[in-house]
């Protein structure tokens, strides 16, 4: 029996105390950012200011070149990183037999998915701006943005086709499908969710970033009409407002405008994901 | 006379010898059933029939095994078409996450049918012939996980019917089903032994007298007798088959 | 009907999208390199990596303040983020009512969801002036950016140390109450260590994310390539480097902004390996069964 200074009853009631408290405090943290930015940013968000183009650098006017510009951006990101990640997991999952090729494949995602934003950054501007010769655009902040939410839709993407159930493959093998077609009626359309809520995932990461199109997408102030032409994401734009003090009103309503696409973002993944689970179970 | 013949069959997963010597002549249009304690080989049996042995790894075989003449392990042989012909339905119901209908229009979907007439048509058949129409023709678009269990797998056999198999193999359909869906499902073993050859593995010896003509029992991977199911439970010729038959292991 | 040489091609066509991510892997080691290398030729290595003076305008490539910049902001923030991250956690898979838990998860969600530079935004515009106000300074510097830090790694150690508690087995937990242990006793001594190195693959992953942040710090940091004395001292990381004068630079600058992305390489490297390491010896502690 050993000596123990405080009775192990005591110590449990301490540490719910603790533990209450860890959760209490993160909570409040969500809140507190949230609300602020929404309480300070969400007056100066009106129509006008969503749909006008920005005024004398931004200090007043509007940004809907900027909600163009993260759209384009994002679109673009998800076309190309879509296939790309879901090919990936398909091959890893139903093709891949040798150990090692699995191993790379794997590597290769961690990796990607570990390099910061700002070496993202770097490679856009010396490889896609001026190797490929394609310049200060949104194709060139696009394919940036596609590399870094290509990791996030591979994870996902193999996660779910890999925990579609066996018994399927084997049923629709049984019926005298090839195994291409197996995965393509079969096994894919199962694992949809998954691959939803990963692409969903892959195309949140690529609107939040700043960091990495910014000496790739050329931060121009006007409306982008083509791929081809430069523009400026919310959160370049807001990065802008705020370090060289233009306009602290606008950046607090591009901050809510963000926040509010995040959040929404967040709630169309989870609704999303129950919805579909449910229709599929049947109930 | 014999729609499957299998001739000096041996199977090997990597080293290990799971089928030993297998000779056995199937009929046509009837049930033969195999019987045998778990684990001596007869789901791999089954498998080797539609070579769905093919997708484990390891997997070896010697000597042949005759589909209407041929042989279905020939370089030649399109194993897509062999599994059109030869149909599986599995020991635990596996119903794709679609519609009802989606499952059962899925074989002709695969195989190239894509008349929507012709498949609705052909939905309806299977559904009936698996005597399931009447409880789900009013929620053909319902997701087929929402059946219960018998169901599911009267679903699943409806399915294999659809693409109008001359071989059914059914690897210990009703195990994991309740006393009534089984019943069920031996009712309409015998509704289709008429039109299709059927292969049962079954643990149940009640279920291989109600329903099958012919019975083979395996020991240890290799057959030790067969013949018609009467004789095979009244007299069998050999004594390990007897001790089976009457539970003194198993 | 689908023929064997179109099932070969589509798979073919399937491992090239597999092996994507190691082609651009090789494609941005090849590309930052090759615009790197000129600082390494022309300055040399150890001046550039052990400099303490970083002066474009005068020739001077000196980074050594700013990598250990970015040691000490990371460093900070995780002392700060994983006790309580860990604490979060463990409530959130052992302690609190199933209500709590519904609340908190799409709290988390939110939270790792927030672009940085809102982050940043909010670090500039309330913390800055409370610490100034509060502590003294002119409040940007490495405290301030620590604590950015910390609420943006929060997110990413509690969810994954979260998952790796909760699929500790139950019947260690059954085990443990049966013999008359309290709920804190089993964490303590039963499910902590046997998640361990789950939590420790979520710290990792947090001090990457820390290490590589650049916007949310350079809004509250100051800036100044000078190794800070006290945490109320303004300090520059390495990624704000890259990202502060990469508008303006040219030439010898220019490939030294490259360089300073390629240390940022390697110190995130030698991390991961560090870490690594201790996740390994502890899940071979754990497997040898040792709880």
């Amino acid at each position: 029996m050993s000596f123990r200074i405080i009775s192990p009853k005591t110590s449990q009631k301490i540490m719910t105390g603790i533990f209450w408290a860890s959760g209490i405090v993160t909570v409040l943290i969500l809140l507190i950012i949230i609300g602020y930015i929404l309480m300070k940013g969400l007056p100066a968000v009106n129509l006008e200011f969503l749909l006008s183009e920005p005024v004398d650098s931004g200090r007043a006017g509007g940004i809907a070149p900027m909600i163009v510009s993260s759209l384009y951006v994002t679109l673009l990101a998800g076309i190309i990183a879509t296939p790309l990640g879901v090919g990936a997991a398909v091959y890893m999952t139903e093709y891949a037999t040798e150990e090692r090729i699995v191993k790379l494949i794997k590597f290769g995602a961690e990796t990607l998915a570990s390099i910061p934003s700002i070496v993202f950054g770097l490679f856009g501007l010396s490889f896609f701006v001026v190797f490929l010769g394609l310049g200060w655009s949104i194709l060139s902040g696009g394919l940036v943005l596609a590399l870094m939410a290509l990791p996030t839709i591979f994870q996902v993407a193999q996660v779910s086709v890999e925990t579609v159930p066996q018994s399927y493959r084997e049923g629709s093998l049984a019926l005298g499908a090839t195994k291409w077609e197996t995965i393509y009626r079969v096994v894919i359309p199962a694992a949809i969710p998954g691959i939803t809520t990963g692409v969903i995932l892959g195309m949140a990461r690529a609107i939040s970033e700043a960091a990495a199109v910014m000496f790739v997408v050329g931060s121009a102030l006007s409306m982008p009409v083509s791929i081809f032409d430069p523009g400026r994401p919310l959160p370049l734009h807001l990065y802008v407002l705020a370090t060289e003090g233009i306009s602290l009103k606008n950046a607090y309503g591009t901050a809510a405008v963000l926040v509010i696409i995040v959040l929404l973002i967040t709630v169309l993944t989870n609704t999303l994901v129950d919805r579909y689970r449910r229709k599929m179970m049947g109930r | 006379m014999y729609r499957i013949e299998v001739e000096d069959l041996n199977v090997y997963f990597d080293e290990a010898h799971i089928l030993k010597d297998i000779n056995l002549k199937i009929p046509k249009n009837t049930v033969t059933a195999l019987i045998g304690p778990s684990g001596c080989g007869k789901s791999t049996f089954i498998r080797t029939l539609n070579r769905m042995n093919d997708v484990i790894s390891g997997f070896r075989h010697e000597g042949h095994v005759y589909l209407d003449g041929k042989d279905i392990y020939d370089p030649d042989m399109d194993v897509v078409e062999l599994r059109k012909k030869v149909g599986m339905v599995f020991q635990k119901p596996n119903p794709f996450p679609k519609s009802i209908f989606e499952n059962v229009a899925y074989g002709l979907r695969v195989h190239g049918y894509d008349d929507r007439d012709f498949i609705e048509e052909r939905v309806e058949e299977s559904l009936r012939a698996a005597a399931l129409w009447d409880e789900v023709k009013d929620k053909l678009d319902k997701s087929a996980l929402g059946l219960s269990g018998g169901q599911q797998q009267r679903l699943c056999i409806a399915r294999t019917i659809a693409i109008e198999p001359e071989v059914i193999l059914m690897d210990e359909p009703c195990s994991a089903l309740d006393p009534i869906s089984t019943t069920k499902i031996e009712d309409l073993i015998h509704k289709l032994k008429n039109d299709y050859t059927i292969i049962i593995v079954t643990h149940n010896m009640q279920q291989a007298t109600r329903v099958s003509k012919y019975t083979a029992f395996f020991l240890h991977g290799e057959i030790v007798e067969s013949g018609l199911t009467e004789q095979i439970f009244i007299e069998p010729r050999d004594k390990r088959t007897e001790d089976y038959i009457t539970g003194r292991f198993g | 009907m689908i023929s064997k040489a179109r099932e070969k091609l589509i798979e073919k066509g399937l491992f090239i999208t597999a092996i994507f991510s190691i082609i651009a892997i090789l494609l941005i080691i090849v590309f930052i390199f090759r615009e790197g290398f000129p600082i390494f030729q022309g300055y040399g290595v150890t001046n550039f990596i052990f400099g303490m003076d970083w002066a474009p305008s005068d020739g001077k490539y000196g980074i050594f303040t700013m990598i250990v910049g970015s040691l000490y902001i990371t460093f900070l923030s995780l002392a700060i983020a994983v006790p309580l991250s860990i604490l979060c956690a463990i409530f959130m898979a052992e302690v609190s009512p199933e209500i709590m838990r519904r609340i908190l998860k799409p709290v988390i969600e939110t939270l790792a969801a927030i672009p940085s530079v809102v982050y940043g935004f909010f670090g500039l515009i309330i913390l800055v002036p409370f610490i100034r106000s509060s502590l003294g300074g002119t409040g940007f510097g490495l405290l301030t950016a620590s604590l950015i830090l910390t609420v943006m790694i929060m997110p990413t150690i509690i969810s994954v140390s979260e998952d790796a508690l909760r699929s500790v087995p139950l019947e260690y937990k059954e085990a443990s109450l049966a013999l008359g242990a309290t709920q804190w006793q089993t964490i303590r001594k039963v499910i902590f260590p046997a998640a361990l190195p789950g939590i420790i693959t979520s710290i990792i992953l947090g001090m990457g994310r820390a290490i590589g942040e650049t916007l949310a710090v350079i809004m509250v940091a100051g800036n100044v390539t000078q190794i800070p004395s006290s945490i109320l001292d303004p300090v520059r990381a390495l990624t704000s480097n890259i990202a502060l004068e990469m508008g303006y630079a040219t030439g010898l600058h220019y490939s030294a902004l490259f360089g300073t992305a390629i240390i940022l390489f390697f110190v995130i490297m030698a991390l991961l390996v560090v870490a690594n390491y201790f996740h390994y010896k502890k899940k071979i502690v754990i497997g040898g069964g040792y709880l």
